[in-house]
């Protein structure tokens, strides 16, 4: 019993089929939950008002943002080193929600910024970062849009990713040397001392929660949907096949 | 409403309203896919399987 | 490898090839920029360095789609892939073709073209060390990006947006080092970071570019 026995895709599907409901449900449960008490259990913050509660969106989206292409990231590397087909599946399907993370904290943190930057874009280095982020995940899509073999589109995006990933952490670092950010510090971390006070920290967890298993149930369907589509595609093509074999043997 | 959230509700609500119909959109837009690679395949496996 | 290189200069060089085009875009985008903008020497001086860069980005762009294109629909590219040359070496060739057809004559024609966009004297030995040093990384990238989308038809906006994200570093890098250098301002680590950019592009992408045209003509 190995983790690869679920590289396998009928066993794959039939593992995450009962489990996805579960999953979507629990994200929901966690959302709504933390949602609710962000906005009606905790106090406003003293210098930003009540806007502070855009965080329980903001932060959590940013993270899975950055979270999905790290596993996109692994999904190609496994997929070009190991040739699982459910793997190449996997990353496919988590460019889209990695995709509207990002514009969930661009949004955001657009809303949040007019009131307390006095704007809803500056070039700032995290925003500009994101927007950079945006613009591979649009160019990693359009890849595997653009491509009709299945395999030739899953080993072109799974380079795209890596050397994408280079470059991504490259204009991290470029970006951050070419302007000093109005952004916040962050807002997380285990270290007690730096994160976010405890009234708002609570909740912010519970949110995380929920934004990771919307992601993770998100990403099972969609690979789900992407394996079924695939084998569809591989039956009508394999009938097609034979039809063709046996019309074309009397001429 | 405002009381509860002060002088940002507009700015509170209206990011609220963006993040869950973005969310909103991607999960539906997911299922549709659900069910159409669903069809899709009962029907190949119906047809030929 | 020579020979190759050889053969794309001469056939960029002719009719139809990518050498005038780049170079004629350039031009266009720094003569065009003062009309939009208005006559304004100060205005002008201060965003020529970072305009002449986003200029002869656009214009290396531009030229990136014919690297492969025309090699892939003559049925060259197969053929250049079974000879001796390993893939990784015919990507090599055809950057270095694109960059001296692109990236060489646009550093040299930005300097001429420096006063149309009042860029200050003391700017222009930094202007083309910063182009001389960071043109090459586009072409690479470039390679890199043509080399995954040789495949598709018409991929000329997927190759956009692909190389758009990653010419990122570079331009950012570029640009700054051309800023400070007309400002007058101490260079830092954007003269050292521009290099290790194009060093590590070049020794990396190759690999990268030719693990792609791999995929596409298998």
């Amino acid at each position: 019993m190995s983790l690869w026995e679920y590289a396998n895709p009928k066993k794959f599907t039939e593992t995450v089929t009962p489990l996805i409901p579960w999953v979507l449900g629990l994200a929901a449960i966690c959302l709504v939950a933390s949602l609710i008490w962000g906005v009606f259990f905790t106090p406003e913050d003293y210098r930003q008002g009540a806007t502070v509660k855009i965080i329980y969106l903001h932060v959590p989206s940013a993270l899975m943002a950055i979270n999905a292409w790290f596993m996109m990231l692994v999904a190609s590397l496994i997929w070009l080193v190991r040739r699982h087909h459910v793997s190449a599946l996997a990353a496919k399907a988590a460019a889209p929600v990695g995709m509207v993370m990002v514009l969930i904290a661009i949004a955001t943190g657009a809303i949040w910024g007019k009131p307390m930057w006095g704007t809803y874009w500056a070039w700032d280095p995290r925003l500009t970062s994101f927007l950079i982020l945006f613009l591979f995940y649009l160019g990693y899509m359009a890849l595997w849009a653009a491509v009709d073999d299945a395999d030739t589109a899953a080993d072109l995006t799974s380079v795209l990713c890596i050397v994408g990933s280079v470059f991504a952490v490259l204009s991290r670092y470029a970006v951050l040397f070419w302007n000093q950010g109005l952004h916040q510090g962050a807002s997380l971390s285990l270290d007690a001392e730096e994160h976010v006070a405890d009234v708002f920290y609570y909740p912010l967890l519970v949110s995380i929660a929920g934004f990771v298993l919307l992601f993770l149930g998100l990403v099972l369907l969609r690979t789900r949907s992407e394996i079924a589509l695939r084998r569809a595609a591989a039956l009508d093509r394999r009938a097609e096949a034979r039809a063709a074999a046996t019309t074309g043997e009397p001429a | 409403m405002t009381g509860l959230l002060g002088d940002y509700a507009g700015e509170v609500i209206s990011a609220y309203i963006v993040s869950l119909a973005l969310i909103g959109g991607l999960v539906w837009l997911s299922a549709l896919q659900a069910r159409r690679a669903r069809k899709q395949l009962k029907r190949a496996e119906s047809r030929h399987g | 490898m020579r020979a190759l290189l050889l053969r794309d200069l001469r056939l960029a060089v002719r009719a139809g090839g990518g050498f005038g085009l780049g170079l004629a875009f350039f031009l266009i985008v720094v003569v065009l920029v003062p009309f939009g903008l208005g006559p304004d020497r100060a205005l002008l001086s201060s965003i020529a360095p970072g305009m002449l860069w986003v200029a002869a980005l656009l214009a290396a762009l531009l030229t990136l789609d014919r690297l492969f294109a025309l090699d892939h629909e003559d049925g060259a590219l197969p053929l250049l892939a079974t000879a001796p040359l390993p893939l990784e070496g015919l990507v090599a060739a055809k950057a270095a073709a694109h960059w001296l057809t692109t990236g060489l004559p646009l550093t040299l024609a930005a300097p001429l073209l420096g006063p149309l966009l009042a860029l200050p004297p003391g700017a222009w030995p930094w202007l083309l060390a910063s182009l001389a040093i960071g043109t090459p990384a586009l072409s690479l990238i470039g390679t890199f990006g043509a080399a995954l989308t040789i495949g598709i038809r018409r991929g000329g906006l997927l190759l956009s947006l692909i190389v758009l994200p990653l010419y990122v570093p570079t331009l950012i890098f570029g640009a700054e080092m051309a800023r400070r250098g007309a400002a007058g301002l101490p260079i830092g680590a954007a003269l050292p970071m521009l290099a290790a950019l194009t060093l590590g592009c070049l020794a990396l992408l190759p690999f990268a570019a030719a693990a792609a045209l791999r995929v596409n003509l298998r």
